[in-house]
């Protein structure tokens, strides 16, 4: 029978949600019995004198909450330990921290009473760039010691042995600088959480929008000081996260600490303009990369990475999330030996970062291209050519920052991107089109996706606590259908159809018949959940282990009712046949005589269930991303005509998921590149505050989006397939804002500068045009 | 996300709908197509301690056409603009606009009056409006009266309807079929309020521009008519020079603040060349 391994299967969760009977958080949170409104600081930077709610409304300040703050660690010497309060008191770092909570039998209610609430707030002058706030005198946003300048947080360096010498003995250095605006990962549902107290078992429930449950009970019973035994959480359907619900958050510390003191049940869903506020951002970066190129080779890299991380580090991945990746990744896709590097994070007073699709990789590969695109020009070099040449093609290759890449078709990738391309019918199209006041360019992005970080990749970013493995639980019930309990936490993904189609294929059953259980703790094994393009690596690995523990065990006792030797049969079509003989035995009556006459089986065989964990090293995604673009260079708006993937994540599990992934991830790259920005005025108030104001792009945005795959088998993954959550994020901005760049060549302007708005780039424009007149 | 506790009462007729307002004062607010007001409670920005709906108001729903007017009735939707046949270079234009105002949902709920007393200085309608010297008829305690397009938009969602006032409907002039329109908009996305518009009306007769009428949306706290590039075109051939030359002087007559989307001076580049566009686009 055909393999279910690499079908386009329909989403088995999708009949579900499309049919509107999702089970969210909002839906659970209609039977709570209070409901909860924080009450956020209006200042960026202050303290808090008094805080006080009329008699009568049910406030909760930081002094009702017995809670330790949050304060997650890196053992490392150059991290900054710094702690988040569950609700602030004293200091106030960011505007949107939460200073109360006001609680009421509705919505509407505690929304009115809330306004009640009066507090005052010595304020202080906001720290707010990076600059000023490393520069000496300036005030600390913790009271905590710094070993380099004040507000560094981290402050790494890589060096190695011979950078010196080989950069010095450059034909070309060439330097860019790439700047990354502050973005968020906005899914569709916002935050939200039900804490629920049961008075008959005295332990709480909490039901939450998140990524990572067991993390969550962790972070917050961690926080209470309680047995993880007293808290349980699920994970419902989740409306999105993108990395935007892998972070504790400390309003459901507080929803658990007053559910417990209160023994009663409160719900709080997050309004979009908290959401904006307060629910993590990211990607407020800066780079500076030189390049040292001899014949045409790029031989050394000196990079210098700067990244404003907000007022508080985000448990479990802490602050250093952006500045370490970058650091350790940036080398990328290319071939070179020798590196150097400084990477700093900053803390200010606005709202803390945390990851998000991509992390800091769409800004790493934006000023890695953005570099090999401005050395081609300068080289007079043909820019497909210079990659091919720089591209890492022998493997296991080892970076210049220690990570080994595992086989991938990086070279393959851009080559086929090339020939799709036109790339000569393409400039001829160019030529006539600028003779007709049409500006189109082409933009190239080549770049790899590192997935499946386990165990190893985590520690050595010196975590306190460190993810990576996963566990799964799998049991064949009486009737012969299979549950598999994981310890991931899809959310989107359609990891349950995946999951399904690998198990199918050890088992010979239909997907149909297999039920993934998630978002649990209560019932399913511990797991860091989904984030970082890792369950389909991971989980994937673990639960073939799972499986094909369990296809031994049902040839086992298919032997014992038979009197076969195992070794003599084999699993097909929902049955064991006996090789070379008529004889066979369905699944399901296998099953039925595991539980039901176990007598007849060897002693310790009954019943059938397996497990499996997995921890790889991780390994590398790799794609080519290539953009044809209109410029409108007299409103600096930008229309993406063409977009082209080149993709290879490995083995396929289900084509449709992974073009779904794509699809989604460059939609979000070029809300990246062209069109989302949060912005904050001089006083640190957040002006974007409403999608009236921060834009995501729309259907009507995003063009159509041609993918093609390649498939490099792989043994950093037991399955062979490869992450592929990530790779549209990360390759989407520099292709466009390279195609931009390449549009507007004649003007002699670089775009390096994310999102890469009509008005920065009429700016620019606009410059040029008054120079060249 | 949950409005302050209000009253909603529900007026039948315009008479009704007075009453009720004069009633509850200032603490009242008139409900009709609810596309501004309701988000706008909702984030607590707008606080009336009482709703008047007067959505269901038969008579304030439709168009009507005399010989040189088209009349539209306040609570007339933007989609009943966009699949109307009112005839002429002025339904050419109504259906146009009306198809850019934000997206199907809001355009099957929200107003044509109800865009027009919330005053957005980037919305269509109060370009429109501008453009063409529309005639504002309010319904208030001491009767009927009429208010002019250009003592109408007092500032950033300020019209000039008192508290007790009802919008019941607009006089446009039919524009003759020498009339040449045209609308262009600069937006981030499809369906998001324009930062910059350009709205034109141009006369055309024997090859000369005999009337010319420019406003521009997304420059200043109303919609505003550029004078100065209007003057330029009258009496010109409707040539690309005439119009790159309105559209310099045009840029040059806003005086448009810098916001999180875009400096003053990038506004003023798309008043240029929108206005360039939206000229030429009215010949097409």
């Amino acid at each position: 029978m055909r393999s279910w391994v690499g079908r386009r299967l329909p989403r088995l969760e999708d009949p579900t949600i499309l049919r509107g009977l999702g089970n969210y958080v909002a839906d659970v949170a209609v039977d709570a019995k209070l409901f909860a409104t924080f009450i956020r600081s209006p200042i960026a930077a202050g303290k808090l004198k008094q805080a006080s709610a009329p008699e009568g409304v049910q406030c909760y300040f930081a002094r009702d909450i017995i809670a330790q703050p949050i304060r997650p660690v890196l053992n490392r010497p150059d991290y900054v330990a710094v702690e988040m309060p569950i609700l602030a008191f004293d200091d106030i770092r960011f505007a949107g921290e939460p200073i109360a909570v006001v609680l009421a039998s509705t919505q509407a209610e505690s929304e009115d009473l809330a306004e009640l609430v009066d507090f005052d707030i010595d304020v202080l002058a906001p720290v707010l760039d990076t600059q000023s706030a490393s520069a000496s005198g300036t005030r600390p946003v913790h009271d905590v010691d710094f070993p380099s300048d004040v507000n560094v947080v981290i402050n790494s360096n890589i060096k190695t042995p011979n950078f010196d010498e080989v950069f010095a003995a450059a034909d070309v250095v060439v330097e860019v600088e790439v700047i990354s605006h502050r973005q968020s990962a906005m899914p569709l549902e916002t935050r939200g959480s039900v804490a629920s107290f049961d008075p008959r078992t005295g332990r709480t429930t909490l039901t939450t929008s998140t990524q990572m449950p067991h993390i969550v009970q962790l972070g917050i019973c961690e926080s209470l000081g309680i047995p993880v035994s007293e808290l349980r959480v699920i994970a419902p359907d989740v409306g999105g996260a993108f990395g935007g619900k892998m972070s504790l958050a400390r309003e459901d510390v507080a929803l658990v600490a007053l559910a417990r003191k209160l023994r009663t049940s409160i719900a709080w869903i997050e309004t979009r303009s908290e959401n904006f506020l307060s629910s993590w951002h990211s990607r407020e970066q800066v780079y500076r990369v030189e390049g040292a190129f001899k014949d045409g080779y790029l031989t050394a890299l000196k990079a210098d990475i700067l990244a404003d991380v907000g007022a508080y580090s985000c448990y479990p991945v802490t602050f250093g999330v952006e500045p370490l990746m970058a650091m350790a990744e940036l080398p990328g896709p290319y071939n070179f030996a020798e590196y150097s590097v400084r990477s700093r994070a900053v803390i200010t007073n606005k709202c803390p970062i945390a990851p998000y699709r991509g992390v800091s990789r769409p800004v790493q590969t934006l000023a890695m291209e953005r570099l090999i695109e401005t050395a081609a020009r300068e080289m007079n070099m043909d820019p497909w050519e210079l990659r091919d040449r720089n591209l890492i093609h022998e493997f296991p290759y080892r970076s210049p920052s220690g990570l080994v890449v595992d086989p991938g078709s990086y070279r393959e990738s851009l080559r086929l991107a090339k020939k799709l391309s036109n790339v000569e019918e393409f400039r001829d199209r160019q030529v006539k089109a600028r003779e007709q006041g049409k500006w189109i360019g082409m933009g190239i992005s080549s770049f790899s996706e590192r997935t499946g970080y386990g165990t190893p990749a985590f520690a050595a970013r010196g975590m306190g606590i460190t993810p990576g493995f996963e566990r799964v639980s799998m049991k064949m019930d009486s009737s012969g259908g299979v549950e598999l309990r994981i310890g991931a936490s899809p959310h989107g993904q359609g990891l349950t159809t995946a999951l399904a189609q690998l198990v199918a294929d050890q088992l010979k059953i239909d997907p149909g018949d297999i039920r993934v259980i998630h978002g649990d703790t209560d019932s399913t094994p511990f797991g860091w959940g989904t984030f970082a393009s890792r369950s389909m690596v991971i989980c994937g690995g673990a639960t073939q282990l799972a499986a094909n523990d369990m296809r031994d065990q049902i040839l086992n006792v298919a032997g014992a009712m038979l009197e076969i030797s195992p070794r003599d049969l084999i699993l097909e079509d929902g049955e064991v046949r006996v090789v070379g003989s008529p004889v066979s035995v369905p699944i399901a009556e296998i099953a039925r005589t595991a539980y039901l006459s176990s007598h007849l089986l060897p002693e310790g065989s009954a019943g059938l269930y397996s497990t499996g964990e997995y921890d790889p090293a991780g390994t590398f995604s790799d794609a080519c991303h290539v953009v044809e673009v209109e410029v409108d260079i007299e409103t600096g708006g930008v229309e993406i005509v063409k977009y082209l993937v080149v993709e290879d994540a490995g083995i396929l599990i289900n084509p449709a998921i992974v073009d779904g992934q794509i699809h989604g991830g460059v939609a979000q790259g070029i809300a990246n590149a062209l069109y989302e920005e949060l912005v904050y005025d001089s006083q640190g108030n957040l002006l974007s505050t409403t999608f009236l104001d921060y834009l995501p792009p729309t259907m009507a945005e995003i063009p159509h989006i041609d993918i093609h795959h390649l498939e490099t088998h792989t043994d950093a993954s037991l399955t062979g397939a490869k992450g592929v959550g990530e790779g549209g994020t990360i390759g989407a901005p520099a292709a466009i804002l390279n195609a931009i760049t390449d549009a507007l060549s004649p003007f002699g302007i670089s775009i390096n500068e994310m999102p890469a708005t009509p008005s920065r780039l009429r700016d620019k424009i606009r410059t040029a045009q008054e120079v060249m007149q | 996300m949950k409005p302050q506790a209000f009253a909603y009462e529900r007026a039948e007729s315009v008479d009704q709908a007075v009453a009720a307002l004069v009633e509850h004062g200032d603490e009242a607010k008139v409900l009709a197509g609810g596309q501004s007001l309701l988000p706008m409670m909702n984030f607590r920005l707008a606080r009336p301690e009482v709703l008047i709906d007067i959505g269901g108001i038969a008579d304030l729903r439709g168009w009507s056409m005399s010989q040189d007017t088209v009349t539209i009735r306040s609570l007339t939707r933007h989609c009943d603009i966009e699949n109307s046949d009112i005839p002429g270079p002025l339904g050419a234009l109504l259906r146009y606009a009306a198809g850019l105002v934000g997206h199907v949902p809001i355009r099957v709920r929200g107003t044509f009056g109800g865009s027009l007393a919330h005053s957005d200085p980037s919305s269509e309608w109060c370009m429109m409006a501008t453009l063409l010297d529309a005639r504002m008829h309010v319904m208030g305690p001491s009767g009927a009266r009429v208010i002019d397009a250009r003592d109408f938009f007092l500032t950033v969602f300020t019209p000039a309807i008192e508290f007790d006032e009802v919008l019941t409907h607009i006089e446009l002039p039919a524009l003759g079929s020498n009339y040449r329109v045209n609308l262009k908009e600069f937006a981030r996305r499809a369906g998001d309020f324009a930062i910059v518009a350009v709205m034109s009306a141009i006369e055309v007769r024997d090859n000369v521009i005999t009337d010319a009428r420019l406003c521009a949306g997304g420059v200043s706290d109303r919609a505003l008519r550029l004078v100065q590039a209007e003057a330029a075109l009258i009496g010109q051939a409707p040539t690309p020079e005439t119009f790159a030359q309105a559209a310099s002087l045009a840029s040059q007559e806003v005086d448009p603040n810098g916001d999180l989307h875009g400096s003053k001076e990038f506004r003023q580049d798309l008043v240029k060349a929108l206005t360039k566009r939206s000229l030429a686009g009215s010949l097409t």
